[in-house]
């Protein structure tokens, strides 16, 4: 028995060995891995902040109405109701924010309108689109229609 | 706005392959190393004794090769510094961390021990009768035992065999894992398959096969030793039937895709007859896998002389490695390169000099071979060192 | 008090009373980690969107807003819109759709003239957050996960860019950021829907094409929308869980 003993002594240090790392493991996997990890899911849930953290860039209608009420009234009542303010006026967090740090430059509604209202086969057959060229030629949009109420006959939208 | 290399649709991010020639590597050198590896086992577990002769090349071989294996892998990395992470926390569900540990056990208790065990007695002989810094390195290749005793030895050699019992199996699940990570990806109907970790498997063994088998008569050839004709002549035995099983695999999982025709299928058929062509029809069904095959069949039954069967082999052996190649090249780049819509194609640019390039590919396919050459010196396979008998000199 | 100065003190209080207005209602909104913030807690959500091909336009704002609002980087998209014709059908044989997403819409379609009848519509693309991603399944780190309140989210300080996820995702909307060489998707903008605001491609959408839902809030207008309208989701047989509904989607969308 002793003898067989003797005759394995190597494949004891193997094991020992493999112990030994097995060892390392356990201690790398304490040290390295990040701490909230495995807190919701398999993941670090610290993650979840991390990414909640970013600023945004868009302030939301809602933000927008609570200074231009008249603006936001008045496009409730026409055609352009469901549309966003930032849609046509582009991200404006920043004026939410400080009103006087980014001034928004009014957009140029010859560019702009064709973005949706150009004609366009794959568009939805009931949804307004005209050629602009033909419909308006050199014309900007805005000298018929206002942006925030773009009907033109009346009480129309 | 067509973007260069895109004809008909593909999903905006789909255009750019995610996964370059590094990819393609990476299952061929694990292939290897698990071919390789069932070549061995051969001798010590099936008892065929005609192979002896190659069991520590082979052994030798796959050791080189999986020692290169993560290298294509960390290149390919956005961040090859947080790899250790599939260490310490491994996605269970995840295949490719999964395979992080399977490599890892073959590599430290089937390869490294089996090796060990194996050279034992020779690791013990060379730190008493080398000098200077080979010394030192045989002497902790010993782990401080000097015990070579009969007995010693005869638990290695007893170890040794259940290790090697346990190591094909291992050797099965280290290919067969790799087969899995691109057979369970279900969004791609190319890899998407029951059937490919065991292709994978059998076109490892062959390419492993066919590897030892070309590796042997070229150290043979280098060390102007004399080959071992029964030993070529079984292995290139093996080396036949394990093809034959691995190309009806192959056309099985061809036939039942033609069969059934799915969603998928015109698509993928009309990527095969254009844009894989060459890689896939001349490559590796003609010139890599038919051309070989008939060569060892007719090898079969015709008897050729020795110098002409060595010719012979060396054409089928290097044949079949640019067919299980062009075979990992089809699977991997051929699955990239068709869109999931299946309304349309992209094309792979392989570039040269960068991180993922030609270059770096080529390198990498020539490093284990150097890595051997090391090992080779380091743990001598065959009984005699090669050396060139000095000349005598006048008394 | 002349009428002049009257005018510049009302105004000067009108402007003082707005921006403080707006400095709280925005402060409002940025109040919050997702966690920290006693307004969001996670449990109490489980994300989706509602996507209405009837409504869709094509004008790509939803493409532009999201590039804004979250910094993709140039030729990757988060969200796309694609544009699908479908030919009239004649004879047995199958015909494909003509599909198309001209730099994933960002600039919106050019129109085509089409040489034979059909129809023609668009369908906007994202991730589809679902609840059984396959995309998850395969991170081989944790990387990528399902938050508690259903996005589909990546870590990126954790993720190693193996890009095993971008070949697991069915719907094709990941891609690798090429500066941070991580993987990066939509994100369904975490960070503006954990502080009450809703996504920006679904804040820029003129027509209301897209909409963000909380299924888990049984006020939420999706869940009328889905009892109403009949809805599908992309690749259903992949059983992937998707959150992501659409309405109309027509059988030859891929």
């Amino acid at each position: 028995m002793g003898n067989r003993f003797k005759n394995a002594g190597h494949l004891v240090r193997v094991a020992l060995l493999f112990a030994a790392g097995c060892v390392i493991f356990v201690v790398a996997r304490g040290l390295f891995v990040p701490k909230t990890f495995g807190q919701y899911g398999h993941y670090r849930a610290a993650a979840l902040d991390d990414i909640a953290a970013r600023t945004p860039r868009f302030a939301g209608r809602e933000v927008c109405e609570t200074c231009h009420s008249e603006v936001a009234d008045l496009k409730k009542t026409g055609a352009h109701a469901k549309v966003g303010c930032e849609a046509c006026h582009g991200p404006l967090a920043k004026h939410a924010e400080d009103p006087a740090s980014l001034v928004p430059k009014l957009p140029d509604t010859k560019v702009l309108c064709v973005e949706c209202h150009e004609a366009n086969s794959a568009k939805p057959v009931k949804f307004p689109q005209v050629v602009a060229k033909d419909h308006a030629g050199d014309t900007a949009c805005n000298e018929c229609h206002k942006p925030h109420k773009p009907g033109l006959n009346g009480d129309s939208k | 706005m067509q973007i260069p290399g895109v004809q008909g649709f593909m999903y905006p991010n789909e255009a750019e392959l995610q996964w370059s020639v590094l990819i393609v590597l990476y299952p061929f050198i694990t292939g290897l190393v698990a071919g390789a590896f069932i070549l061995a086992s051969l001798e010590r577990v099936f008892r065929v004794e005609e192979v002896k002769p190659t069991y520590r090349l082979a052994l030798l071989t796959a050791l080189a090769f999986l020692l290169v294996a993560p290298l294509p892998l960390q290149l390919h990395l956005g961040h090859p510094e947080r790899s250790y992470e599939m260490y310490l926390t491994p996605h269970t569900s995840s295949a490719m961390a999964m395979f992080g540990f399977v490599y890892l056990w073959y590599l430290m208790v089937v390869l490294l021990l089996e090796i060990w065990l194996d050279y034992r007695k020779e690791i013990v002989l060379l730190s008493r009768s080398s000098t200077g810094f080979m010394k030192l390195v045989y002497r902790a290749l010993t782990l401080g035992s000097q015990n070579i005793s009969e007995g010693a030895l005869a638990v290695d050699e007893r170890v040794g065999y259940i290790i090697t019992i346990i190591g094909i199996p291992s050797a099965f699940l280290l290919h067969g894992y790799v087969g899995f990570i691109f057979g369970s990806v279900k969004a791609n109907p190319w890899w998407s398959s029951p059937v490919m970790p065991i292709v994978f498997i059998f076109s490892a063994m062959v390419s492993g096969i066919a590897a030892v088998m070309l590796i042997y008569m070229f150290t043979a050839k280098m060390r102007d030793a004399k080959i071992n004709m029964p030993c070529v002549d079984t292995i290139a035995r093996y080396l036949f039937y394990t093809f034959i099983i691995d190309f009806s695999l192959e056309m099985l999982d061809l036939l039942h895709r033609i069969y059934e025709a799915d969603e998928s299928f015109k698509s993928l058929d009309f990527m095969v007859h254009t844009k894989l062509f060459l890689s896939h029809i001349v490559l590796q069904l003609l010139i890599g896998t038919l051309a070989p095959l008939t060569i060892l069949g007719i090898m079969q039954v015709v008897q050729f002389a020795e110098k002409r069967r060595v010719q012979l082999y060396s054409i089928a052996g290097l044949l079949t490695m640019i067919g299980i190649f062009s075979m990992r090249w089809n699977v991997v780049i051929g699955g990239q390169i068709f869109s999931k819509s299946f309304l349309g194609y992209t094309t792979y640019r392989m570039g040269i000099f960068d991180k993922e390039g030609l270059l770096p590919a080529v390198i990498l396919m020539i490093l284990p071979f150097g890595i051997l050459a090391v090992l080779v010196k380091l743990l001598p396979p065959w009984k005699t060192m090669p050396r060139v008998p000095a000349p005598s000199l006048p008394k | 008090m002349n009428s002049t100065r009257r005018e510049f003190l009302t105004k000067t209080t009108e402007y003082i009373l707005l921006t403080g207005a707006a400095t709280v209602a925005w402060e409002y909104v940025l109040a919050g980690k997702a966690e920290a913030s006693p307004n969001y807690k996670t449990t109490d959500h489980w994300w989706g969107m509602i996507i209405d091909v009837e409504k869709c336009i094509g004008c790509g704002n939803c493409v532009r807003a999201c590039s804004v609002e979250n910094d993709v980087p140039e030729g990757y998209f988060r969200t796309w819109v694609e544009r699908y014709f479908v030919p009239d059908v004649w004879d047995e044989q199958e015909v494909n759709p003509i599909v198309d997403s001209p730099d994933g819409a960002i600039n919106g379609f050019p129109d085509v003239k089409r040489d034979r009848p059909g129809k023609s519509f668009f369908v906007p693309k994202l991730c589809n957050h679902c609840a059984d991603s396959p995309c998850v399944q395969v991170c081989p780190v944790g990387a990528t996960f399902v938050s508690p309140d259903g996005v589909v989210l990546v870590d990126d300080t954790y993720c190693l860019g193996c890009r095993y996820c971008v070949q697991a995702c069915p719907y094709g909307c990941r891609f690798i950021n090429p500066k941070t060489n991580t993987a990066n998707k939509c994100t369904l903008c975490y960070h503006r829907i954990t502080k009450g605001l809703t996504t920006a491609c679904c804040e820029a959408c003129p027509t209301a094409a897209r909409q963000l839902g909380d299924l888990k809030n049984p006020k939420d207008p999706i869940h009328e929308f889905l009892r109403t309208h009949n809805v599908q989701v992309l690749k259903p047989h992949m059983a992937t869980g998707s959150k992501t509904f659409y309405n109309g989607l027509d059988g030859s969308v891929r």
